[in-house]
């Protein structure tokens, strides 16, 4: 496995019972690079990322990260190792306040010889938080607020202000604005924007085409469990990918595999 | 299509103010049914001018009439200890039914390592065990007892976090186990004669005591600890807790055994302040304090209320029965009074969270 490489999976292949969700998947990625999948429904998009966060373990393969074979545990190993993740479902505890939220799970502390009941730094977390808002451009406007108070963009923002707060060597956002509004959209958009000026790889799933060729250097198709295509957005068409996606097509070097 | 140039900068993050707790809610409500019981004791014609909460005729040195607050919080301080443990429960979206008859259980086994050899110099007559177990020091039976909580407090959460068992169900039984307990420890005996140490801990006030530091010592750990904030995000989003990487399984049995341990402790603090233990003790204390909960604006739903709120919430139930005493009103308008009150605190709840968002 080589170093040059952020991810690398070689057969990625999970089985739900006999469902062949993920078939003999070799993907990979280089530093600083922003790489789209896509696929139509249940071609193993969101699959394909739970294996590689730890939500769920991978049926047989391998999976390296910055050159080392890993096999995480669980998702909280995933985002030791520094993958951050912007879930489908985001992952967001309605009733806590952005700070709380942030950093669920990783709170910052005070007095760590109490166990669980050391104390929070609630005011580390305020600063850190507000620093990762300005970083990312986010604009929440109250963030002792809680969840169930924000729209869907504001909740998205606050799920992708998590990633982006903790220095994470990879970045994965699964359908980041499926559910929002133009101008919500444009806000995520620009935080992307952001992660590829900074140099920091991301992976994105999504079913916006002109987002995809707008935001990423690289296209992965995905159909039924296996990728088909692997396409770079310069010298492609959007046309060209929907014919991979939908099966009218198949990259050459994956002839066979679908 | 996407607009780079809008979108990002000029961000405000002044304001990070924290907006009214529902804490209020449930202080103005109990401000209001003091209110009404004041202006009561005006109206009707056979209270004599009496005031609730004042000292009228100047039978004290103070403004209130000091008796009757302590009787107050004197009567809701032994469940009001439960409900402190049923809020956390609550807290992560589960329910205890299982502290009341936990309550008598405790009672009944601490008690029969507290009790005192003789008796106005007679062999103390209601022992349940030889010599050996009397007058032995106060710190023995309250280990024994909350040990005992704390291993029913772990086999609920084990129920409840690795066999998926609803908790409702799960602290059912517990519910039926430990009141067989309770009468099995001694035969359905009751045991009496505790030592003079023991006694102390439920003496006077002294169940006000241990509630109120108890409840000082819970909101701290709920606001300002990992444990309080763990506890919040499971009931707010157990699935969003479990992807952040907390041991929601562990933490769920922590949070019962916490429960099931200041319920064990206040039935050492009740056979302590009655002297006794009987199988039939602390009947219907565990919906008395789910009650206090729930009025106190603890969501059943999950990640919602505070300690303050069960706190004021236990206030309630104890001004309502002090106030139907105070009107002359029997026991039966209370039961359906504070009926009527709990399901009222569920509606509010309710279309508080419909108005959100």
């Amino acid at each position: 496995m080589s170093e040059e490489f952020v991810l690398q999976t070689v057969g990625l292949t999970k089985h739900y019972g006999g469902v062949h969700a993920l078939e003999g998947v070799n993907f990979d990625m280089r530093k600083g690079e922003h790489v789209a999948i896509m696929g139509d429904n249940g071609a193993g998009k969101s699959t394909f990322v739970r294996q590689i966060t730890g939500v769920e373990q991978r049926t047989r393969g391998k999976i390296a990260f910055y050159g080392d074979e890993v096999n995480f545990s669980g998702p909280l190993d995933a985002r030791e190792a520094g993958i951050e993740t912007v879930f489908q479902t985001l992952a967001l505890a309605d009733d806590l306040d952005v700070p709380d939220n942030l950093f669920l799970g990783r709170e910052k502390t005070k007095w760590d010889f109490l166990g669980p009941f050391r104390l929070l730094d609630y005011r580390a977390m305020r600063e850190a938080t507000m620093a990762g808002l300005e970083k990312t451009g986010v604009k929440i406007p109250n963030i002792r607020n809680t969840i169930a108070n924000m729209s869907g963009g504001q909740r998205q923002c606050v799920a992708i202000a998590r990633t982006a707060t903790f220095a994470s060597k990879l970045t994965i956002m699964d359908e980041p604005t499926a559910a929002l509004g133009v101008q919500e959209t444009a806000q995520v958009e620009n935080i992307i924007r952001t992660l590829k000026e900074a140099g920091e790889p991301l992976i994105l799933v999504s079913h916006n085409m002109r987002q995809v060729m707008d935001l990423v250097d690289r296209i992965i198709v995905f159909r039924r469990g296996r990728m088909v295509a692997d396409l770079d957005v310069n010298a492609t068409s959007g046309e060209d990918v929907v014919s991979y996606i939908t099966g009218a097509k198949t990259g050459t070097e994956f002839e066979g595999a679908a | 299509m996407s607009d780079t140039s809008q979108g990002t900068g000029g961000v405000t993050f002044d304001q990070t103010k924290r907006s009214w707790p529902s804490e209020m809610n449930v202080l103005l409500a109990l401000v209001i049914i003091i209110v009404v019981f004041e202006v009561l004791g005006q109206i009707l014609p056979y209270m004599n001018d009496q005031s609730f909460l004042f000292d009228t005729r100047d039978r004290f040195d103070t403004i209130f009439n000091e008796a009757r607050i302590k009787i107050i919080i004197l009567q809701v301080a032994i469940i009001g200890i439960i409900a402190l443990g049923v809020s956390q429960v609550i807290i992560t979206a589960g329910i205890d039914l299982s502290s009341g008859p936990l309550v008598a259980a405790t009672a009944m086994i601490a008690m029969s390592f507290g009790q005192t050899e003789l008796v106005n110099g007679y062999a103390n007559p209601k022992a349940l065990f030889g010599t050996w177990a009397m007058d032995l020091p106060v710190v023995i039976p309250i280990v024994i007892g909350l040990s005992f909580g704390a291993a029913i407090g772990a086999i609920n959460g084990i129920f409840i976090a690795h066999f998926r068992i609803p908790p409702f169900i799960a602290t059912l039984g517990m519910f039926l186990i430990c009141r067989g307990i309770a009468l099995w420890w001694s035969a359905g005996n009751p045991i009496s004669f505790p030592t003079a140490q023991y006694k102390a801990i439920g003496d006077g006030m002294m169940p006000v005591v241990w509630f109120l530091s108890l409840a000082v010592i819970f909101h701290l750990i709920m606001r300002y600890t990992v444990y309080g904030k763990h506890t919040y995000a499971i009931g707010s989003n157990e699935e969003a807790a479990r992807m952040s990487g907390i041991n929601v399984k562990r933490h769920k049995i922590m949070v019962y055994m916490i429960a099931a341990m200041l319920a064990a402790f206040a039935g050492v603090v009740l056979s302590a302040k009655a002297s006794t233990a009987q199988a039939g003790m602390g009947e219907f204390y565990e919906l008395f304090a789910i009650a206090m909960a729930v009025i106190g604006g603890i969501s059943l739903t999950g990640g919602r209320g505070s300690i303050i709120g069960t706190v004021l919430g236990a206030m309630v139930l104890g001004v309502i029965r002090s106030g139907f005493t105070y009107i002359k009103l029997d026991g039966s308008y209370q039961l359906m009074a504070m009926g009527g009150i709990i399901i009222s605190a569920v509606i509010l709840d309710q279309y508080r969270q419909r108005n959100r968002a």
